[in-house]
């Protein structure tokens, strides 16, 4: 190897790990996106489909608002 | 049908932990798990205040946005509901949940060995068949499909603990809060219970 080539090496080798160590500065997004997830469990069936009401929904919430109102203490002094 | 709500009267509580015990025995809830408790702040010091808390089945659920298992869904009545089988009890749901409404069989376990989580359903049950046994002894009862209201509500002796349609809810109190008159420093028997009103009546024919 002649003595020209020697005194280029390290420049060589400080170039090629200048060049390494600034690979690592590129544009990788940072943040991540998240997606909202999927319900992966069992269907559930709505509750005036099963039970007492079948399918009759207007009567299951009829139920449900009677109730409601009746917390209502104040209809009941009325 | 809008979306189910509870809502606890600060004014009205009286620290019974009837709502707590009414949720135990309905559901049949093992030690350890409490899925509903009353919470009491400035105990002891004059207008102490006590709430009930449990699952506020919430309209952006922190707890379904955390699932690694996606077990949470949400009913068409607004109720935050899970599959138990899905989940592994990683534990995520109760460090996201602000009211620590998401309990552990096993406590503080290690991650996966809590067990199963288990949360207030609105007495509305779970992905199993209505009023099925495997329902009973996964979820507990399902009042809502007896076109009931959840027991802890249903059976607050002072009415502090109402549940129900958010409208329906929201009405009630508001009658409540008029009724009471005064702002938010106004606490006490005569608070809760009306007499301020009377009180303001009486002092008017006084007056006139």
């Amino acid at each position: 190897m002649s003595a020209k080539m020697m005194k280029r090496l390290p420049c060589a080798v400080l170039a090629v790990s200048a060049l390494l160590g600034l690979s690592a500065c590129s544009e990788v997004p940072q943040v991540s996106v998240y997606e909202q997830g999927q319900y992966r469990g069992k269907s559930d069936t709505r509750p005036w489909e099963g039970g007492e009401f079948k399918g009759d929904r207007a009567a299951w919430e009829k139920a449900l608002k009677e109730r409601s109102r009746g917390q209502n203490e104040y209809n009941r002094i009325q | 049908m809008g979306r189910m709500k509870f809502l606890c009267d600060a004014e009205r509580c009286i620290e019974c932990n009837g709502c707590v015990t009414a949720c135990k025995n309905e559901h049949e809830v093992p030690w350890g798990v409490n899925r509903r408790r009353v919470v009491t702040m400035n105990d002891g010091v004059p207008g102490e205040r006590s709430i009930s808390v449990a699952c506020m089945h919430c309209s952006d659920a922190p707890c379904m946005a955390v699932c690694p298992t996606d077990c949470f869904y949400k009913t068409e009545d607004g109720v935050v509901l899970h599959d138990k089988d899905k989940c592994i009890g990683c534990g995520y749901c109760f460090y996201a949940c602000p009211f620590g409404a998401p309990q552990f069989p096993n406590g503080p376990a290690a991650f996966g060995a809590r067990g199963k989580m288990d949360k207030c359903t609105f007495c509305a049950g779970g992905p199993e068949a209505d009023g099925s046994t495997a329902e009973y002894e996964k979820y507990g009862s399902n009042r809502l499909a007896q076109g009931k209201l959840p027991l802890c509500a249903e059976m607050c002796s002072t009415k502090a603990l109402i549940a129900g349609d958010a409208d329906v809810v929201a009405n009630i109190f508001r009658e409540r809060v008029l009724r009471r008159g005064g702002g938010a420093e106004v606490w006490g028997w005569d608070a809760a219970y009306g007499g301020g009103e009377q009180k303001r009546e009486r002092k008017r024919e006084g007056q006139s």
